[in-house]
């Protein structure tokens, strides 16, 4: 049986009362109650202070550039579609810097996870707005205010996402039982996760979130009904909804993939001979 | 010596690419040597397109400025190319576009009365044609039935075959001054006609890729192309991204997981991916990178031809680290130049670059069928419990007297395989230690110990002691080589060192070579001769001075020679 324990990787270097310090236990608790062992999981992220998380925990690491971890994970998905994958970044790094990765691996719907720390600033290079920082907000990037915010689980279901979702840094069960459903859920799962920044963002602060979240009630609230759906991923101020908020099941990338009808491409062997009836139609 | 050099001439849409690929595999099948390049405008329809075809009995590696016969579908190609017919030359048109037109070496052929007649339809002009371009050189016409039925599909083969029986007939008994050229179709001694695109796509197939992630750009996209129509057969991944950014750093997903990974792009494509470069060269992710160049910056000439890219392959990307960029020379070299390139990639978890160019590209060439079986696949130091140790103490980069790793899949053992954009210690976790730093980029560094050993030393053709030596890289190779031919039989002493390999840079050997050497002369498709800084750099070497060429158009056996002989050097 896997623990939590399994996963205890090096220790985090993030500030004292971070957000991504929930997220981690979140995220350790969900791999151990789904039994996966940490050489089946392959963790890739980009640059920020959510980019290290992978290190924190344990299992294969890919710790790529800003913005570019989902290409590396479709990319190693594809290889080896037995592993499982959890893509993770900031929203710098998934919004803005890997916006375009971001958009097209929506309706593409590989079957990996994707969380996103949203805490709606640039921590690692401490205190710039960021794609998702909310309207007037001021910062050393916007001393007369910010743009209004992106709507990442909007644009997540706009684009074709085949499973949305928001969480909270601070609350840890939840957020698991999100990521949970999120690793099983047969497609490009994405959960945007509300953090806190302790350090440069005084405004959307642990109180703040409380006082506005509250949970999607799933004997009322259907995911698959897009009209209720539309409705929620506008709900942001006041009230903010966490919970699954869309789900469907549809064809996944690698189920498109005839070559993978043999088993993993890193499992396939070398064969170079095999090419030689290639060249009949160059005679 | 039997040559014979052809032109389909017209606009963009009216078949001339496919006329001129059905002529060439025609003279393929019957047993000659081929060369043909394609000369088109960015545009769909339109415009003014050229497919030049080479036909020698013995090898060839460019095409010649002149012909001898020119299949004109259009008034402006006759006007455009009129004047490159050497003497008894003929240009081939459809008399009923031109009924006036009249004069030395113009045949007009009802091509369009022909085929309306033979086969009720007037789109069959194109094939009357192709028989009328047959029987002007006296070519067998059953022969092209074959390449016919493949490019038409055999529904439209019967009324195809009338059509070219017609053209064939027609010159045969309505040209009877005779033609300087016949070309008697001899018998097929087993070679393949493809372009270099075809050659590295097939090349990187038969090395053992299972994974191509590419944004179409010209003239890389035919690459992806292949590939993607051979994914089903050859149980492939083939994926056309958002972006090149995306496409470089899924290949380095896949190569870290264990899978052979390239990518194909052109330069502005490249400059996308110099991110992504250095990302494997840091995370020792192994690579293969295409870089089909065309004229730059920015759009520059799309659909043409340069080497302007080899500076910037060199060094793109910040940092020190080890690569490869090898460069091929010919549509052969460049089916066995991938495999090696996925093989070096491995060995060392290095990227590599295959730097080819519009010409390589898209050029067709005869070459003597691949041996398969002769193919070497060496994946390198891959990580074995037995071997290397319990996978609980397996470290990604382990610091060795060679710099190379044993490299670990991830979830194909137990051992944790962890990488990191940032600066990493053994185990792939992010550091900041100085001697950690410093240890880690050597260990990267050395593996230019082994990755030296690798290159290949320049090519030589010619006499071994010469007045004058042309130097040059990639593509040109064709060129400069019958450059070379040309000049000796003008009695001019001139050989030549042809580089396939450009980086490692075989400084020592190149060093050697010219020391031997009087006067030398680098030949470049790019405005700054770019090799020539190179060999300075790494040899200390100043070449005698350049010949450079850079309006987008190939380099021609005659162009070369004749600016040796005018003396027509670009200095320093």
């Amino acid at each position: 049986m896997v623990t939590a324990q399994d996963f205890i990787g090096l220790k985090p270097a993030w500030c004292p009362g971070c957000g991504n310090f929930g997220i981690l236990r979140a995220v350790n608790k969900a791999l151990a109650e789904l039994n996966i062992k940490p050489h089946q999981l392959l963790m890739v992220s980009g640059i920020g202070q959510a980019g290290k998380l992978p290190h924190y925990s344990r299992a294969n690491v890919f710790n790529s550039l800003h913005g570019r971890a989902l290409p590396v994970a479709i990319g190693a998905k594809l290889a080896n579609p037995e592993l499982t994958v959890i893509a993770v970044g900031g929203d710098g790094d998934g919004y803005a810097e890997g916006g375009n990765h971001f958009l097209h691996s929506l309706h593409r719907n590989h079957d990996i996870t994707y969380m996103v720390h949203d805490n709606q600033i640039y921590g690692l290079t401490k205190g710039q707005a960021s794609p998702t920082s909310d309207e007037d907000f001021v910062t050393k990037t916007t001393p007369q205010g910010a743009v209004p915010a992106l709507n990442p689980v909007g644009l997540a279901l706009m684009g074709g996402a085949s499973f949305v979702a928001r969480g909270f840094a601070g609350d840890i069960e939840h957020l698991s039982s999100l990521i949970k459903q999120g690793i099983q859920h047969k497609g490009f799962s994405f959960i945007d996760i509300l953090q806190p920044c302790v350090s440069f963002n005084h405004k959307n602060t642990y109180q703040w979130y409380r006082e506005r979240v509250y949970k999607l009630d799933e004997d009322n609230y259907d995911s698959g009904d897009k009209r209720q759906v539309r409705a929620k991923v506008e709900e942001w101020g006041e009230k903010i909804p966490l919970g699954v908020i869309y789900r469907e099941e549809r064809t996944t990338f690698e189920e498109r993939q005839s070559a993978l009808r043999k088993g993993p491409l890193v499992r396939q062997n070398i064969e170079p001979a095999r090419a030689e009836v290639l060249v009949e139609e160059f005679r | 010596m039997v040559e014979a050099k052809l032109m389909v001439a017209g606009e963009a849409g009216q078949g001339v690419q496919s006329v001129g690929n059905i002529l060439a595999r025609t003279f393929a099948r019957g047993g000659y040597h081929v060369y043909s390049d394609q000369d088109y405008e960015s545009r769909v329809r339109g415009g003014h397109n050229f497919f030049r075809i080479r036909v020698k009995d013995n090898e060839v590696g460019a095409i010649d400025g002149n012909l001898d016969l020119l299949l004109a579908l259009n008034q402006e190609s006759i006007d455009l190319h009129r004047k490159e017919l050497v003497e008894g030359g003929v240009v081939i048109f459809d008399r009923e576009k031109a009924p006036e037109l009249q004069g030395k070496g113009l045949l007009g052929v009802p091509l369009s009365e022909l085929a309306e007649k033979e086969t009720g339809n007037k789109l069959m002009a194109n094939t009357v044609a192709l028989g009328a371009c047959l029987g002007l050189i006296e070519y067998e016409p059953d022969i092209v039935e074959v390449p016919l039925k493949e490019t038409f599909g055999s529904q439209a083969s019967e009324a195809n075959v009338k059509a070219l029986h017609a053209g064939h007939k027609y010159t045969r008994e309505n040209f009877r001054d005779g033609f300087h050229i016949n070309l008697k179709a001899g018998i097929e001694k087993g070679k393949l006609l493809l372009n270099g695109n075809e050659a590295l796509a097939l090349g990187a197939i038969t090395a053992g890729c299972k994974f191509m992630a590419g944004y179409p750009m010209t003239p890389a996209s035919s690459i992806l192309e292949y590939m993607a129509s051979k994914a089903e057969d050859m149980d492939l991944i083939v994926v056309q991204p958002e972006d090149e950014i995306s496409a470089v750093n899924m290949v380095v997903g896949a190569g870290y997981a264990g899978v052979r990974a390239m990518t194909a792009t052109s330069g502005s494509g490249f400059c996308l991916m110099v991110e992504g470069l250095g990302l494997a060269g840091l995370t020792e992710t192994p690579v293969v990178i295409v870089d089909a160049q065309r004229p730059g910056p920015a759009v520059g000439l799309p659909t043409r031809t340069e080497q302007g890219d080899l500076q910037f392959v060199l060094y793109a990307h910040h940092g020190d680290f080890p690569r490869a960029v090898l460069a091929p020379s010919t549509v052969e070299d460049a089916f066995h130049m991938i495999i090696k390139a996925f093989n070096l990639a491995e060995r060392y978890q290095i990227p590599v670059i295959v730097l080819t160019d519009h010409v390589l590209a898209t050029s067709y060439q005869t070459v003597k069928s691949f041996d398969f079986r002769k193919i070497k696949i060496d994946r390198g130091d891959l990580y074995e419990a037995k071997k290397h140790g319990k996978p609980e103490n397996y470290r990604r980069h382990l610091s060795t007297k060679s710099g190379i790793s044993p490299r670990a899949f991830p979830g194909l053992s137990e051992a944790l395989v962890a990488t990191d954009a940032d600066e990493h210690g053994e185990e792939g976790h992010l550091i900041e230690d100085a001697g950690i730093r410093t240890s880690q980029v050597d260990k990267r560094l050395r593996k230019y110990n082994g990755l030296r050993k690798e290159t290949e030393p320049p090519l030589s053709y010619g006499e071994s002691k010469a007045e004058t030596t042309l130097i040059s890289w990639g593509t040109t190779y064709g060129a400069v080589r019958e450059a070379v031919d040309v000049l000796r039989g003008e009695s001019m002493s001139v050989n030549m060192l042809q580089l396939n390999q450009l980086w490692p840079f075989p400084a020592r050997e190149l060093s050697d070579a010219l020391q031997k050497v009087h006067t030398s002369y680098v030949v470049e498709g790019n405005a700054s001769g770019q090799l020539a800084r190179l060999i300075r750099t790494e040899t200390g070497i100043k070449v005698s001075g350049k010949i450079l060429k850079y309006d987008g158009r190939p380099f021609t056996p005659a162009y070369i020679a004749g600016r040796v002989k005018k003396g027509e050097i670009t200095p320093w």
